[in-house]
Order: C-alpha cells, then sequence, then structure tokens
C-alpha cells in the first residue's frame, strides 16, 4: 500500500479524474441543454388528475406534468400539509401546467403524489395555443360562428381544424398588411417630416415646397386610410368563429377562433404524428416572432439579429485582421514596435468584453455617434440617429473584440505556408506584395476562414457588451425591412444571448418562459458548437495539405 | 526596342509603387492594432480624468453696486442671469449678472426693486436653506416679515432672427400679502431671528434679551367651507442662562439649535408646534478652538460650526444607545478664522470665507479640499453660489465679480473611493456603494472597495475551483494520456471555451443554484467522495490481475474514471436527503442559519464559483496543457532512463520545466475570472457586500457596470466611476496577461534553445 502510494499512481488517477471531471461538465452540459431544449417541442401528454383536497373533497386539473421531484416527507408536513399514513421517506411531487390564464389564480400548480386519486390521458383533451394568455387545455365541445352555434355532421374536430386554418390565414394575412403596407407608410410619414423639418433648418421653406408636402402627406394619409379599413375587415372576418371549451372546473368558456393559433390532440396522437408536431414545433420556433413579453412564440427576431450583426461585424474586421497578420508576419521586423503590437494583440483578446462595451458606449455611440448626428442628421435631433445605442455600434464593438481571434488565426496560416513558395515567387520577379497577394494570402485563405469563423461564433455568443451597445428585449422593426435604404444601421437590434439573458431573468413568467430559454440556449449552442467544430475540422485539413507541401 | 524597355520601365515603375504603398497600407493596418488598444486606454481615461480635476475659477464680470455696505444677503436664480440683494434697509434689488445686449441691459444694472419692510423697525434678518430660498426681516414689534424672489421665465421667438429667446422677468413674493407674522405675542423686538420653511408651516425661531429664546410655529390651516388658507401660530419660551450666539432652524423644522460659546442646545419641535429639549452638544474647544458660529449644511443633516483657530467642524446625528446624538465627525482647515460660510443647494459642498479674505471650497464627505486662495484683489467679504453650483458671486465692498466655477465632481476624491468614509446618517465610517435612491436628500455613495472585493472573492473561488482540475486535466492530457484519446479530449474540453457564458449563468442562476440548495449535503459529499472514490479505484485497479490491467494502461485512466465519477455523483445527490433528514433535521439552511449563523443565499459564491470555474478551466488546461506538452522528450526520456517512476518525472522535470507557462495558464485564467461578466450577473444577488461567506453572493465590478451603466446620466460622477470601474478593469487583466505573455515568450525562447 505504501509502495503503491510511493509510485504515485493515485496522483495519476486523481489527474486523470479532473480530466474525467472536465468531460462530464462539457458533454453532460451540452446533452442537458439538448434534452431540455428539445423535449420542449415534443408534444406532452394531457394529464386528467382528480386530486384529494385537505378537506377530503377531490378537484380535477388537467394540464402537463411539467417536472417532478422528490422531496423528503418530514419537510412537507413541517410546511402544513397532513401526510397521515403516509410511510415512505421521501414523496413525490409534480409540478403542473393547467394554463387557462386568466380564469385560474396560477397556470401552475403543485401537485402531492399520494394525493393524486386518479390519473389518466383521456382522448378528446386538446390544447389550444393562443396569442394571449399561454394555452389553454380543455374538452372542445360546439363551435360558434357569430354567436350560433354550427350543426356539425358528427366530426366536430375536422370544422374545428378547418376553421382554426382560416382564422390563422386571415391572421396572417391581416399582420402581413400591417407590417409591410401600413409599415411602409408610417416610414414614408416620418422621412416627409424629417425631410420638411430639414428644409426648416436650411432656411429655404417657400409656399410651394409646403403645398407639396401637405400634398404628399395627405395622399399617404388617404392610402393609409384605405389599408386600415382592410386591415380592420379582415380583423372582423377572424373574429367570426368561435369554441366552446369544457375546462377542468367543468365550465363552459368561448375562446374567440382570432386568438387561436393552433389546436393539438396530443393524446390522439400516433408516434409519427408526434414527430411532425416536433418539427414543426421547431420550425415555429425559429421563424416566428415573440409573444406575451417574450416567454410564448418563437426567436426569429432574436436570429435575425445576431445574424445580421454578425455578418455586419465580419465584414468590419476580416480586412483589418488580415492585413494586421500580414504586417505580423511577412512585414514586420524583429524590433520594439513589434513586440508592442504583439503585446496589444494579446491584450485586446485577453481585455473583459464589459470593458468593450463601456468603451463602445462611450466612443462610438456618443462622441462618434453624436457627432454624425449633429452633420448629417440635425433634422431628427432632439431625438438620435447614431448617437444612440443600435446594430452598427455593436458590430464595430465586437469587430474589435473579435479582432486578435482573426488575426491570431490568419497568422498561424501564414506561418505555415512554407517559405519556398515565396522564395520561388520572388525568384520569378514578383514584387513581395505580388507574391503576398498571388500566392500567400489565397493560400491562406482557409486560416483566414477558420479566423473568422471563430470570430463569429465569439460574437454570436457575447452579451456583456452588447447590452449596453444596442440590444434590447423586443425590437419593433428588424434592422433591414423593404423601406429605402433597407438596411437600417441604427435600429436597435435582438440578440440569442440577450433573450437568454432577459427571458431567463427578467420576464414576468420565469417558470413558463423557462423551456423556452432552454430551448433558445440550445439553438445558440449548436450554432456555436458547430462553427468551432467547423473551424477546427477546417484547421486540422489545412495543416495535413500544407504537411504534405512541405515534404 | 527602346520602346518596349521603357514601356516595361514604366510597367515596373507601377509595380514597384504598388508594391510600396502595399508595405506602407500593410504597415499602417498592423499599427492599428496598437492604436485600437491605445484608443480604449486613452479614451477611458479621458472620461474618468475630469473627476479628480481640482476646481477652476473664472471671472466673468465685475461691476459694482452702491451702498453694498448694509447688504444681508445676496442670491441669483438658475440661469445666473439676473441676482438679487437684501439690503438692511428692508430693500430688495434685483440686477443683472451679465450682459444681454438684446435688451441693452449690462452687467450692474439695476432692474428693479421693492421696499419689503419698513427701514426703521427692522430688527434683524434671517435666511432659510437655498433650497427653499425664503428670506424673513424681524421687526421691533415682535412679528417678521417673509418674502421670496421668484423669476418667471417665459419664451418667445424672435420676429427678426427666428430664434426663440429666454425672457427672466422677477418679481416678490411675500408671505401673507406683506402682513408681518407676529413672532413675540409680546410684541417685544426681535433680536436674533432664525427662520425655515418646508413649503406648508413656518418655523421662527428668535431671541430677545439675549439669553430668551422664542420658537414660533405656523401652520397652514384650511377652512373646509370657504376653502381659505389661514396661518395659525403656537408659540413657546424657553430662557437659557447665557447669552445666544447662533440660532438655526433644520427645514424639516423639527429642531432648533442655539449656539453658546462652545456649547449648542438642540431643541426638538413637534409636529403640534411643542418644544423639548433634546441633547446639549459640546465642543472641545481645546482641539478644534472656540466656535465663532454656526451652519446648516445641504440635506439639513449636518452642523458645521466654525472655530477660531480656522478649522471648521462637521457634526451630525449618530445612532447610538442612547438614541440619536450629533457627534463631532471631521474637520476641515480654512488657515485662518472662517466668518462666513456659504452652502451649496443641492451637494455637500461648503464656501468659506476666511478673516484674511481667502475663499475656499471643500466638500464633506469626501473630506475634500477642492480649493484655496485670494480670487479677488481686495479683501473678499461675501460669496454666494447659484443653484445650478455654476457661478459665484463675489463680493468685496460695493465689487461685485461673477466667478465661474468647474467644480463638476467634488463627491468624488481617490481617498473617498477606497478608504472608509462617514457618510451622514451612519454610525461609522464605512465602505459603501451605493449610486442611487429615491430621495433628493440622497448622497451617492461610490466606495469602489466592496465591488472590488466582490470581483477578487468571485475570481478566488473560481480559480479555487478551476486551479486543481484545469491543471491535473492540463498535466494528465499533455504527459500521461495516450495519443488516440487525447486526439479527441483536448478539442472537448477546449469546445467548453466557446460556450456562451450567458448559457453558463442561465444555467447556474436558474438550474445550479436550486440543486445546490436542495441537494447541499450532496454536493458537500461530492467533493469529499469523489476523490477519494478515484483513489480506491486506483487501489482496487492495481490488484486486479495484470491481464484485465492491461486491456487498459494508464493512459486511458481518465475514460474509465468517467462512470465511476457519475456513480459517485448520483450516490451522493440520492444520500443528500438522507444525511439532511439524519443529521440536520430536514433542513440543512435552517441549520446553518439557526445553529452556525452562517446567512444562505440560494445565488451564492459557491454557485459562481463552480459556474465560472468552469469557464475558466479550458483557458487555464488549454495554455498549461501547451506548456507541459512542449517540455523536450530528452529530458523526461533522460529521467526515465535514469530509474525515476513516471510520477517523480512529471514533478522533478517535467512540471518544473513548465512552470513558467503554467504561471502564465493561471494569470490567464486569472484575467478571465476578473472580467467575467454574465456568469456573475446571473448566478449572483448582485449586492455589494463584503463578506468572504461561501453561501453568500457578491457584486463584481464588472457586473456593477452592466448594471448601472445604461441607466446613469452621461458626463455624471457615476457615468465617470463606472467608466473609472471599468478602466481598473482594463488595467487588472492588462497586467495579467502581460506578465502572463512575457512569461511565456521567455519559455518558449528557453525552448527553443534546448
Amino acid at each position: 500500500m505504501k509502495t503503491w502510494f510511493k509510485s504515485g499512481k493515485p496522483w495519476i488517477w486523481l489527474t486523470a479524474g479532473s480530466v474525467s471531471i472536465s468531460l462530464i461538465a462539457v458533454i453532460g452540459l451540452i446533452l442537458m441543454i439538448g434534452w431540455r431544449g428539445l423535449s420542449f417541442f415534443w408534444p406532452a401528454a394531457i394529464h386528467e388528475m382528480s386530486i384529494e383536497q385537505a378537506d377530503g373533497s377531490t378537484r380535477s386539473l388537467i394540464g402537463e406534468i411539467y417536472d417532478s421531484e422528490s422531496v423528503p416527507t418530514l419537510r412537507v408536513s413541517n410546511a402544513g400539509t397532513i401526510m397521515d399514513g403516509y410511510e415512505e421517506e421521501e414523496v413525490t411531487r409534480y409540478l403542473m401546467k393547467i394554463g387557462n390564464r386568466e380564469y385560474v389564480p396560477l397556470d401552475f400548480a403543485w401537485v402531492l403524489g399520494p394525493a393524486i386519486r386518479s390519473d389518466e390521458t383521456p382522448s378528446g383533451l386538446a390544447v389550444i395555443e393562443r396569442t394571449k394568455d399561454g394555452n389553454f387545455y380543455g374538452y372542445p365541445i360546439a363551435l360558434e360562428q357569430q354567436g350560433e352555434p354550427v350543426v356539425t355532421d358528427g366530426d366536430l374536430r375536422t370544422e374545428l381544424f378547418k376553421r382554426v386554418e382560416r382564422a390563422v390565414e386571415l391572421n396572417e394575412r391581416a399582420m402581413a398588411l400591417q407590417e409591410n403596407e401600413i409599415g411602409a407608410i408610417n416610414y414614408q410619414l416620418n422621412q416627409l417630416n424629417l425631410e420638411r423639418r430639414s428644409m426648416e433648418l436650411d432656411g429655404n421653406v417657400t409656399q410651394e415646397a409646403l403645398d407639396d408636402f401637405e400634398r404628399r402627406r395627405e395622399a399617404l394619409q388617404s392610402e393609409y386610410l384605405e389599408y386600415e379599413k382592410e386591415l380592420f375587415a379582415l380583423r372582423e372576418e377572424a373574429g367570426r368563429d368561435s369554441v366552446i371549451m369544457r375546462d377542468m372546473r367543468g365550465e363552459e368558456i368561448k375562446v374567440p377562433m382570432y386568438q387561436v393559433l393552433d389546436v393539438n390532440f396530443p393524446n390522439d396522437m400516433g408516434f409519427f404524428a408526434k414527430l411532425g408536431h416536433f418539427f414543426q414545433q421547431i420550425g415555429k420556433f425559429v421563424s416566428e416572432p415573440p409573444r406575451e413579453a417574450n416567454t410564448e412564440g418563437g426567436v426569429f427576431p432574436a436570429i435575425f439579429g445576431t445574424v445580421f450583426m454578425v455578418l455586419l461585424m465580419s465584414i468590419i474586421v476580416t480586412p483589418f485582421g488580415v492585413i494586421a497578420a500580414v504586417y505580423l508576419h511577412e512585414y514586420a521586423g524583429k524590433n520594439a514596435v513589434t513586440k508592442l503590437i504583439r503585446i496589444a494583440v494579446i491584450n485586446l483578446a485577453g481585455v473583459p468584453s464589459i470593458v468593450y462595451g463601456v468603451f463602445g458606449l462611450g466612443f462610438f455611440v456618443y462622441m462618434v455617434g453624436g457627432s454624425l448626428d449633429q452633420v448629417f442628421y440635425p433634422e431628427a435631433l432632439p431625438s438620435p440617429t447614431f448617437g444612440t445605442p443600435g446594430v452598427l455600434w455593436s458590430a464595430v464593438t465586437l469587430a474589435i473584440l473579435t479582432l486578435p481571434v482573426v488575426i491570431v488565426s490568419t497568422e498561424e496560416g501564414l506561418s505555415r505556408i512554407p517559405s519556398n513558395l515565396r522564395e520561388g515567387s520572388l525568384s520569378l520577379g514578383a514584387t513581395k506584395w505580388e507574391t503576398i497577394w498571388r500566392i500567400v494570402i489565397p493560400m491562406a485563405s482557409p486560416a483566414i476562414m477558420t479566423g473568422l469563423i471563430l470570430a463569429v461564433a465569439r460574437a454570436a455568443g457575447e452579451v456583456a457588451p452588447l447590452m449596453l451597445v444596442g440590444v434590447v428585449k423586443s425590437a419593433p422593426m428588424l434592422p433591414m425591412d423593404g423601406n429605402f435604404p433597407y438596411f437600417h444601421l441604427d435600429r436597435k437590434f435582438m440578440h440569442l444571448g440577450f433573450h437568454i439573458y432577459d427571458v431567463g431573468f427578467q420576464s414576468p413568467n420565469v417558470e413558463a418562459a423557462r423551456p423556452l430559454v432552454y430551448a433558445t440556449s440550445f439553438l445558440l449552442i449548436t450554432v456555436i458548437v458547430g462553427l468551432n467544430l467547423t473551424a477546427i475540422g477546417v484547421r486540422n485539413h489545412l495543416r495535413e495539405k500544407y504537411r504534405s507541401l512541405e515534404q | 526596342m527602346a520602346s518596349l524597355s521603357a514601356q516595361q520601365l514604366a510597367a515596373n515603375r507601377g509595380r514597384l509603387f504598388k508594391d510600396r504603398a502595399a508595405r506602407y497600407g500593410v504597415t499602417l493596418g498592423g499599427i492599428m492594432v496598437l492604436v485600437a488598444l491605445l484608443l480604449i486606454f486613452f479614451y477611458l481615461l479621458y472620461v474618468v480624468q475630469p473627476i479628480f480635476r481640482s476646481v477652476d475659477l473664472t471671472e466673468e464680470q465685475s461691476f459694482s453696486l452702491p451702498n453694498s455696505a448694509g447688504v444681508k444677503a445676496v442670491g441669483m436664480e438658475e440661469q445666473a442671469e439676473i441676482g438679487y440683494r437684501l439690503m438692511s434697509s428692508g430693500e430688495l434689488q434685483f440686477f443683472a449678472l451679465h450682459d444681454k445686449p438684446a435688451v441693452e441691459r449690462k452687467a450692474g444694472d439695476i432692474i428693479s426693486g421693492d421696499q419689503v419692510a419698513d427701514a426703521a423697525k427692522i430688527t434683524s434678518f434671517a435666511s432659510s436653506l437655498p433650497v427653499s430660498k425664503q428670506y424673513a426681516y424681524g421687526l421691533n414689534d415682535g412679528s417678521a416679515v417673509v418674502l421670496q424672489p421668484k423669476f418667471g421665465v417665459t419664451f418667445a421667438e424672435n420676429s427678426e432672427t427666428g430664434l426663440t429667446e429666454r425672457t427672466i422677468t422677477p418679481r416678490i413674493e411675500t408671505l401673507n400679502n406683506g402682513d408681518p407674522l407676529v413672532v413675540d405675542e409680546q410684541g417685544q423686538p426681535l433680536e436674533q431671528l432664525a427662520y425655515d420653511t418646508d413649503g406648508e408651516a413656518m418655523l421662527f425661531a428668535a431671541v430677545q434679551g439675549g439669553n430668551n429664546l422664542l420658537i414660533t410655529k405656523y401652520t397652514a390651516e384650511e377652512n373646509f367651507m370657504t376653502g381659505e388658507v389661514t396661518l395659525k401660530p403656537i408659540f413657546s419660551r424657553i430662557s437659557l442662562n447665557g447669552n445666544i450666539d447662533d440660532l438655526i432652524v433644520t427645514p424639516d423644522l423639527r429642531q432648533v439649535m442655539a449656539r453658546r460659546g462652545n456649547r449648542v442646545h438642540v431643541f426638538d419641535v413637534g409636529t403640534g408646534g411643542d418644544v423639548t429639549e433634546r441633547e446639549l452638544m459640546v465642543i472641545d474647544s481645546r482641539e478644534q478652538g472656540n466656535a465663532t458660529g454656526m451652519y446648516l449644511l445641504a440635506g439639513a443633516s449636518s452642523v458645521l460650526l466654525t472655530h477660531d483657530s480656522g478649522l471648521i467642524s462637521q457634526w451630525f446625528q449618530v445612532s447610538t444607545d442612547q438614541g440619536r446624538k450629533y457627534q463631532y465627525i471631521r474637520s476641515f482647515d480654512a488657515g485662518s478664522p472662517v466668518e462666513n460660510i456659504e452652502v451649496e443647494y443641492y451637494r455637500r459642498t461648503f464656501y468659506t470665507v476666511s478673516e484674511n479674505g481667502d475663499l475656499g471650497i471643500f466638500h464633506t464627505t469626501s473630506e475634500a479640499d477642492l480649493y484655496r486662495g485670494k480670487p479677488l484683489e481686495a479683501k473678499l467679504q461675501n460669496v454666494m453660489v447659484d443653484p445650478r453650483a455654476n457661478y459665484l458671486i463675489m463680493q468685496s465692498g460695493d465689487r461685485f465679480s461673477v466667478f465661474d466655477v468647474d467644480n463638476e465632481h467634488p463627491e468624488v476624491t481617490w481617498s473617498a473611493m477606497w478608504q472608509e468614509v462617514w457618510y451622514e446618517g451612519y454610525p461609522e465610517p464605512d465602505y459603501t456603494w451605493q449610486s442611487t435612491s429615491g430621495s433628493d436628500d440622497f448622497e451617492s455613495k461610490f466606495s469602489l472597495v466592496p465591488i472590488a472585493f466582490g470581483t477578487i472573492k468571485a475570481a478566488a473561488y473560481a480559480m479555487l475551483f478551476a486551479i486543481p482540475i484545469g491543471l491535473a486535466a492540463a498535466v494528465y492530457t499533455a504527459y500521461f494520456m495516450s495519443p488516440s484519446v487525447r486526439k479527441y479530449v483536448k478539442p472537448t474540453v477546449e469546445i467548453m471555451e466557446a460556450l456562451p457564458t450567458v448559457i453558463l449563468g442561465f444555467l447556474a442562476g436558474l438550474w445550479l443554484a436550486p440543486v445546490i440548495e436542495r441537494y447541499l449535503p450532496g454536493v458537500i459529499a461530492i467533493l469529499l467522495l469523489v476523490p477519494a472514490a478515484i483513489i480506491l479505484t486506483a487501489f482496487l485497479w492495481s490488484k486486479l490481475p495484470s491481464k484485465i490491467r492491461n486491456t487498459v494502461n494508464d493512459g486511458r485512466a481518465a475514460l474509465l474514471l468517467i462512470p465511476i465519477v457519475l456513480l459517485v455523483g448520483w450516490f451522493s445527490f440520492g444520500l443528500s436527503p438522507w444525511v439532511e433528514e439524519t443529521l440536520f433535521d430536514g433542513n440543512v439552511r435552517g441549520y446553518l442559519t439557526n445553529e452556525l449563523g452562517i446567512s444562505f443565499d440560494q445565488r451564492n459564491s459557491l454557485v459562481v464559483g463552480i459556474a465560472m470555474g468552469f469557464a475558466v478551466i479550458p483557458t487555464i488546461f488549454s495554455i498549461a496543457e501547451d506548456a507541459v506538452f512542449s517540455v523536450p522528450k530528452h529530458l523526461s526520456n533522460g529521467s526515465l532512463a535514469l530509474g525515476a517512476t513516471p510520477w517523480q518525472t512529471l514533478t522533478k522535470v517535467v512540471l518544473l520545466t513548465a512552470s513558467p507557462g503554467i504561471f502564465s495558464a493561471v494569470m490567464m485564467g486569472l484575467g478571465r475570472a476578473v472580467g467575467e461578466t454574465m456568469i456573475v450577473l446571473m448566478a449572483t444577488g448582485n449586492t455589494p457586500i463584503m463578506d468572504w461567506n461561501i453561501f453568500e453572493g457578491m457584486r463584481t465590478l464588472s457586473a456593477n457596470i452592466a448594471v448601472e451603466m445604461p441607466e446613469s446620466e452621461v458626463g455624471s460622477s457615476h457615468y465617470r466611476i463606472l467608466f473609472l470601474a471599468a478602466f481598473v478593469l482594463f488595467i487588472f487583466t492588462f497586467f495579467f496577461n502581460t506578465i502572463a505573455e512575457f512569461v511565456r515568450q521567455r519559455l518558449r525562447d528557453k525552448y527553443s534553445s534546448m
């Protein structure tokens, strides 16, 4: 035993243990997020339970089992619940999502295992996704059209699906009208006002111009009224039907069809139906905007904002990063300046990201943006155009933050290019720049690509600086739309990482939003891990290629 | 032929030009990186430096006003356009402070004025604190006239220039329609007067016959029938044995203070007007010198006493065993005895006029001696500040000078940020960070110590977790692991570095924190059981027949241990409720708080330590692994050949050689832990407390910036201090990273020579 200890074996195993712990942490974390994120989309069975209450009576609960945990019986009975006749040391508690937010005090309820008298998943239970107040659980019993009952020839469900589809389509049309046509008119009206103000500032207001403005404004106004009429008509159409539901209290509740987004009968679904529903839900998650203070719906604006910002950042960071790397590897001599630049690169990589946020806010937003406003957008003042956090400043700030990533990766690529290639080019009479431009950079392009991918992965996950320079919890407009000049770099945007922080920590209903946070995290992790694996793959491929070149 | 070579030459010239241009362009681009870093450094410094700037005075106007010998008080409105003075003759005059060509007005021109009290009857004068800006003349019939200068501001468009112009019109408002309010029922002259108001009620204190103190409170009463407001007085009279030198009334109308030599009597005034003596402040004249005057500071919590030694002492109420008592807090030295003190409207800054004509500017809380000197050639007699503290009027005889004051951040000094400060109302000096509050009288407390402490605490717990695991994992991966496994393990651990910290923070706050709270005994058990289980496994493994042992060599032990660690973890968690029930009555949290006196927050340092530890592990792992792996093989082979065990070779040869690399790995990890924002933001309660307790949270510099930056007003002290916090982080990480980089460079050179 003693000699065994002396041999150092136990310590070797301990160091091996820390590798195991690290591996468990990484893989466990990814698997957990994946599991929790994806299970959110899988249609859960709806339970109908009968629960025994303290006074001996029973009540029925309809909902999904959301979570369960086992707690010491002692703690439960200490908290005042009578647990007579229950001998086990632990008791299982279920968290039920019972929805129907406007009819019950809380849309989540804890249920103690022993109190459940019966638990079944009956056929015919429906879950309705609504635009307001979350899900509704219950039995559909009848349909109404403009307050009159609809006579269905036996199959209520088919008719229900048909009418839901109609209402959803009408709603979508109304939404599209509001966003595209009416949004465009609002934008134009706004531009018109700015134009007029700018003319006033220049001091050359003529009666003619004023009349022209008035005419254009009226034209837009009348166009707006047309669209508004159309919008109201669509909305009224959508509000034609409603469905009568019986909820867990046994009461009949009328759910207007214009609130309904989807109806499902998960208890009646087979495996493949569930699988189809699963993918459909994922599709909706990535393509739809959030609802109800980000606690329901999808994350499309956040995806769009992240991608847009990251692309903008790539456009800025690539040339600078590549030039700096080329300088360091091809031009820089062994002197103090080079050393200083190398220290600068290392430090740029090491400075905490929040410091970049502070710098971006002070320098880019208030100083540069404020000056731009004074010079180019005096008509909009005092409301700032670029002198406020926005997507452009976020991209610029993150470009500085990711600059070292591109530099380091590109330089590594440059150093792997065999020097005989450069010498060959130079000996054939090419200048140094021609060698770099025609030979070196094309060969190093996969390395540049790797650097860019890593930079994008870093930027996509960074939140702290963005909180200061442009991210918001809910952006009414995307930074890109159909209104000239199409790209609106001054707008604020939504970001997946910030979405996680916001929904997880600042939302009014954290319990309801939690699966959404896991799903968003899973999406973000997939993107980032995917990008990193791609970068690693590209780099390894590159190393192999150059190794063969050198031989 | 000739033309061809000429063409070639021309083409070559173009190529050479391009080559040279590219050289300069690329060099410029390379230097841009350096410029970016310097830009961040200097921009942060540029925003921060105004808080350390001293006070700047520039004279803007100077004019003379006749009959200034009898001036009782001088004041000005917010825009510093119009000033006013109250004369001993009972006249109030408005005069221009700056030239205004539009209305052909010059500085010093009298705009308007009015006689508000009968000159023959005036016996005393009092003014309220600057915030309510009211003045009272005490009369010889025991009554007082209260008045307030008011300024109406109108904006009108100038027909010629098209610009909007501001017009300020002064007027005088007198209380009770100009009728004097009775202070003394017996109608005797008021020799000294003190007055203040809270907007509804008014409190007068007056002295008669040297030692008789009259306290009269007026409350407004509304008649239910007519809605007419009448003022109803309540009179009190107290005799002190000795002449009263100074008298002040607090603006909350709750206290009257009367100074009698080196003693200050403090009286409580009830809401009904009843007066009780509260305490007697005794001034230590040997320490401070004899008291010569008494003033209230803005916010009205502090009393300033001037002494004949040239000192000014600050006193405020502090909770003691006998209730709240006035206590000597600190003193300032004005050089020569102070004749007069002027306090600012909102900040705790005050201005002193000394016997020798010196002007002194001090800030109480930050103990800052901001300015001392003679701004005027003649002897300074009186000084007066405007509501925004941008201008000072200085009086010397008939001469009035308007000075522009640049004193943006008097409350911030290096010592106030890093040393204990005794804030008003606090029982003792303390480190406090409290930047905002609902109340107007609130004084921001900017001590960076608690948040710097929080940063260090968070980083320390994270490193406590990350260093052992990260380094051990790096050593094993680089030195013992078989290459086929290493090929997969290294990128997997490094992927961890790419995980967004917002996700780690979210998991720490919403998943790990509740888990730790529920399974606290289990978590602690894991910390003990996992190493024990690993060693036990190793021992059992060594006892297995060599046939089985040889199938898995040491290089794959890490894989073998994964199920063991998982099993132990599962076992610990399963054990947790049982331990809790049998040892702690089913409530560990209660046990911690009640029996051990350790407070427990759900989001605590343990959570941060684990979560941030995992964020730092890959940084440490990656650099340390590189350092160990690149130790030249002939060194370790030589050691092994001489008969050392692999472990001996590792500790005595490899680790020693790689130690600079390991050091730089730790430094890099520390740099990352110090600056990490999202994890601490989400996994702690963000309370700025100073306590090493692992079950309590903290607030770090970075999280503090993230929380408060969006709400701070641009250019305010708060904004600049947040920039300072960023600057401190920048310097901190710059230091760690540069050291780490230097060490690494040295190591690389060393290896290449071996």
